[in-house]
């Protein structure tokens, strides 16, 4: 299998990369109505989530709860939730962090992004009656750590994806934010973001690739 | 397998909201089990949400730190699971609905050899079902009024839009008139979804509409 990145790039011509600069983002935070933390050095969630899954490290959960859970619980909130349920919802989200922390892989997304598939999921058990159906699982590569310089990446794209984001017009943004809170009735889904999406698809559709040649050089075990 | 049809921006950020009926989340997670394209595409949504999430925080209660690390303490370690996979042509988030496999499936006739066998899901925003369609056969006139997504699991279809094949969906709403003619050859099995009821009527025909893919 070739990993040729302008065969697989392909489908997606239309993405045109906007100009994203270092940027205000904390300024652009505080507009919201909501108190946000202010946290000018990002530190690398994914060795404090590692060190959780291999030492059952407290200090590293700790760090990765106080950051993690007001978010959680934002979101929740935002979702239409109550305070009370937000809080509760959170800390689930975060103990299953802890329990689940083995199935974390940071080449295919950032701390971040898993959090909120877990928020995500917690949010359909206590707001909604609906199932979401998941895609079949993804086949494990040969190691757990396989590529630092990969899931650095991942990490970068997932940084970028969020100053971009921030410097969008408040009401493009405010849009977006509406889709995920589950608010669809009132903001019309707009997927054309403006946002530079097409650069992690790309990246995460390599680290698949690489997860599917790894599984058929590793023989059938299927 | 090469997937010609893929799902539009934006179901996949609808799914990655986890908006959508279940019955349309079966299809989108089935098609993404069989298109690693379109599973780049829902993890960059996955992505989009994590940072929409970043972006907001409400300070937790006092205590909640210490409950939840008192808490993990009382946790079992989660067990190794195996892994969900794809069985034949069915996609491992279908084999869910399927009482194990096809061969559980119970059928009903729909006239000309075609059958249909619909799948219980717990929402009544849409409905779900599989289709059976002898080779040569037309799909019976089902007139749907809303957003219809059809994703091909075996053989292939046409009808006055295209040709689809194994891994291809179909995203119709009611202003397309189609008319799904099975190739002959193999037996045509399709899973399809189809808006039932009044609440996603506002969203479900803004998803037919095809924009631009990332």
């Amino acid at each position: 299998m070739m990993l040729d990145a302008t065969q697989t790039e392909k489908p997606d011509a239309p993405f045109a990369l906007r100009p994203y600069g270092a940027g205000d983002r904390q300024d652009l935070r505080r507009k919201g109505n909501v108190r946000v933390t202010s946290d000018a050095e990002q530190p690398d969630w994914a060795a404090q989530v590692y060190l959780v899954r291999d030492r059952q490290d407290k200090a590293a959960f700790a760090a990765l709860f106080r950051h993690f859970a007001p978010r959680v619980k934002a979101f929740l909130m935002k979702s239409g939730a109550s305070e009370a349920l937000a809080e509760e919802c959170a800390q689930d989200v975060m103990a299953t962090l802890w329990q689940k922390a083995h199935l974390f892989d940071a080449e295919r997304a950032s701390v971040a992004t898993w959090v909120f598939t877990i928020a995500r999921n917690r949010r359909i058990d206590a707001l909604r009656k609906s199932r979401r159906p998941e895609p079949e699982d993804l086949p494990w590569g040969p190691e757990p750590e396989r590529d630092q310089a990969e899931a650095l990446e991942v990490q970068q794209e997932t940084d970028r994806l969020g100053e971009a984001l921030a410097q969008l017009p408040v009401k493009q943004r405010a849009l977006i934010e509406r889709a995920y809170y589950g608010d669809l009735s009132h903001s019309e889904i707009a997927a054309e973001t403006g946002l530079p999406l097409g650069t992690i698809k790309s990246r995460i559709r390599l680290a698949l690739e690489r997860l599917r040649h790894q599984m058929d050089v590793k023989a059938p075990q299927r | 397998m090469k997937i010609k049809h893929h799902l539009s921006d934006e179901l996949l950020m609808a799914y990655a909201a986890a908006e959508l009926p279940e019955a349309f989340s079966l299809v989108i997670a089935s098609h993404l089990s069989m298109c690693d394209e379109c599973r780049a595409r829902s993890m960059a949504f996955d992505a989009l949400g994590g940072a929409v999430m970043e972006d907001h925080a409400v300070e937790m209660s006092e205590g909640s730190l210490a409950a939840c690390l008192d808490r993990i303490d009382t946790l079992p370690q989660a067990n190794a699971r195996a892994l969900r996979r794809s069985q034949g042509i069915v996609p491992a988030p279908l084999l869910d609905y399927l009482g194990g496999s096809l061969d559980h499936v119970k059928w009903r006739p729909l006239g000309l050899g075609v059958r249909q066998a619909i799948l219980r899901t717990s929402d009544k925003g849409a409905s779900a079902r599989l289709l059976y369609i002898p080779g040569g056969a037309a799909v019976p006139d089902h007139g749907h009024r809303g957003l219809e997504l059809t994703l091909v699991l075996q053989g292939a279809f046409r009808d006055e839009t295209d040709r689809f094949g194994p891994g291809d969906v179909e995203v119709a709403d009611s202003s397309i008139e189609h008319t799904p003619i099975a190739e002959e050859g193999a037996a045509c099995i399709c899973l399809a979804a189809t808006q039932g009821a009044l609440r996603f009527n506002a969203l479900l025909p803004r998803l037919a509409q095809p924009f631009f893919r990332i």
